[in-house]
């Protein structure tokens, strides 16, 4: 029992006090760029919650068996547990992810190609996304184990979505508003982004 | 004229063009660096670093690269420096880069980056490019220390660590004077941002449709 409320717990924590975008900025460039119309937001907010459910443990696992200090030493080769090569964490983590979406486009292609279409020209794009990468790198800087980072990555993917969807329905209201002149676009949606991310805030606080 | 047209390569994305307020690119690190000055001026300096270097490079390369595989042999230039950059910070800046945390390796998705370069580098010589990776990156500080010192100012009442708003004037002692903390929140982030690109575009006279 202890265990699932954990889970839950980091869950709750990840989707809403700690939204990958409303507390941390992550992902902000398609988050602007695509929220102007709700269908294409919610595609790339599933995408997002697809690809970073699998990235996440997938590199926590190469950061354990591969990059890590001393994570060598299952090769039995001698003086491995000196070996420390997290230097190379960024590129490897970028590659991962650039391959773990040309994976997933593929067999998504493949098993169910009416999800693919609707995914449509988002997913490699996702490769860039800095909320993927911020992930993954977030993974390691809270030493999560792999059940907590696959929690954590999905769960991560749902704030983006809900964030994202959020702001789309808004802008679509936007339409039939008079805004100033300077303050349209960009300037607006920022505003906005702040307003969601104050009522994000009164989450705060909440625990299972 | 082959000077020009770099000066204006450099001088372009200092306003009228800049990256963050209106080619809207590299708003993530824009935002999340911008609660103390210290952070947002190192993080500039390293985004000066890779951006100018990975123009020149994918510039000097740009007739090798097959366009097939541009963008994973970009990325790949782009990490490299950025591992470079990082380890550099950790050895000479270790408290800044602690909180820093992550972003200094979300310089390598940072839009800013891999976007001047696709959109520039791959197309212009070496020189210009160059010039065109510093402008964008200076662009892109100077936004970040506008945004910074706002916060800052009104959050915590220092500018880069020095007090500016007098100790005598807080509740504390006495005075009437309390911080703003929602400016050291992320809200306050947006809101500093989304104002600054109003007045900037105000004074440009550049609207969106």
């Amino acid at each position: 029992m202890d265990a699932i409320s954990h889970y839950l717990n980091l869950a709750v924590e990840t989707i809403f006090i700690k939204n990958i975008l409303l507390a941390y900025f992550l992902g902000m460039c398609s988050f602007l760029a695509i929220s102007k119309k709700v269908e294409t937001s919610i595609g790339l907010g599933l995408a997002v919650v697809f690809v970073n459910g699998i990235t996440v443990p997938v590199n926590w696992m190469i950061k354990e068996f591969l990059l890590g200090k001393g994570a060598l030493v299952w090769t039995g080769i001698a003086g491995m547990e000196n070996v420390d090569l997290s230097f190379l964490t960024f590129i490897v983590f970028i590659a991962t992810i650039a391959a773990m979406v040309q994976l997933v486009e593929m067999t998504l292609d493949k098993v169910s190609p009416t999800l693919y279409q609707s995914l449509g020209i988002f997913l490699p794009l996702i490769a860039v996304n800095c909320a993927i990468l911020g992930s993954s790198l977030f993974m390691v800087e809270r030493e999560y184990d792999l059940i907590e980072s696959a929690v954590f990555g999905t769960s991560a993917g749902i704030g983006f979505f809900l964030a994202i969807v959020t702001l789309a329905t808004m802008r679509y209201k936007l339409k039939y508003s008079n805004v100033p002149k300077g303050l349209r676009g960009l300037g607006i949606a920022m505003l906005l982004t702040g307003l969601i991310s104050m009522a994000y805030m009164s989450f705060s606080g909440i625990n299972l | 004229m082959a000077m020009k047209k770099a000066f204006d390569a450099f001088a372009g994305p200092l306003s009228r063009s800049n990256p963050i307020t209106t080619q809207v690119l590299g708003i993530c690190s824009a935002l999340a660096v911008t609660v103390k000055m210290d952070t947002a001026v190192v993080m500039t300096g390293a985004l000066i670093f890779v951006l100018a270097g990975s123009n020149i490079i994918v510039s000097v390369l740009r007739n090798l690269i097959p366009s097939r595989v541009r963008i994973i042999v970009m990325l790949t230039i782009i990490a490299t420096l950025v591992i470079v950059i990082d380890q550099v910070l950790k050895a000479f800046l270790y408290d800044i880069s602690k909180q820093l945390s992550i972003f200094v390796g979300l310089i390598i998705t940072n839009c800013i980056v891999l976007g001047r370069a696709e959109a520039f580098a791959l197309k212009n010589n070496v020189r210009e490019s160059a010039f065109d990776g510093f402008g964008n990156a200076v662009g892109y500080g100077f936004i970040l220390l506008l945004v910074s010192a706002a916060r800052e100012l009104f959050g915590s009442g220092t500018l880069l660590g020095y007090r500016i708003v007098p100790d005598f004037l807080y509740v504390e002692n006495g005075g009437w004077y309390v911080n703003n903390g929602l400016m050291l929140l992320a809200p306050g982030a947006f809101i500093i941002l989304g104002l600054l690109i109003w007045l900037q575009r105000t004074v440009n006279g550049y609207t969106e449709d």
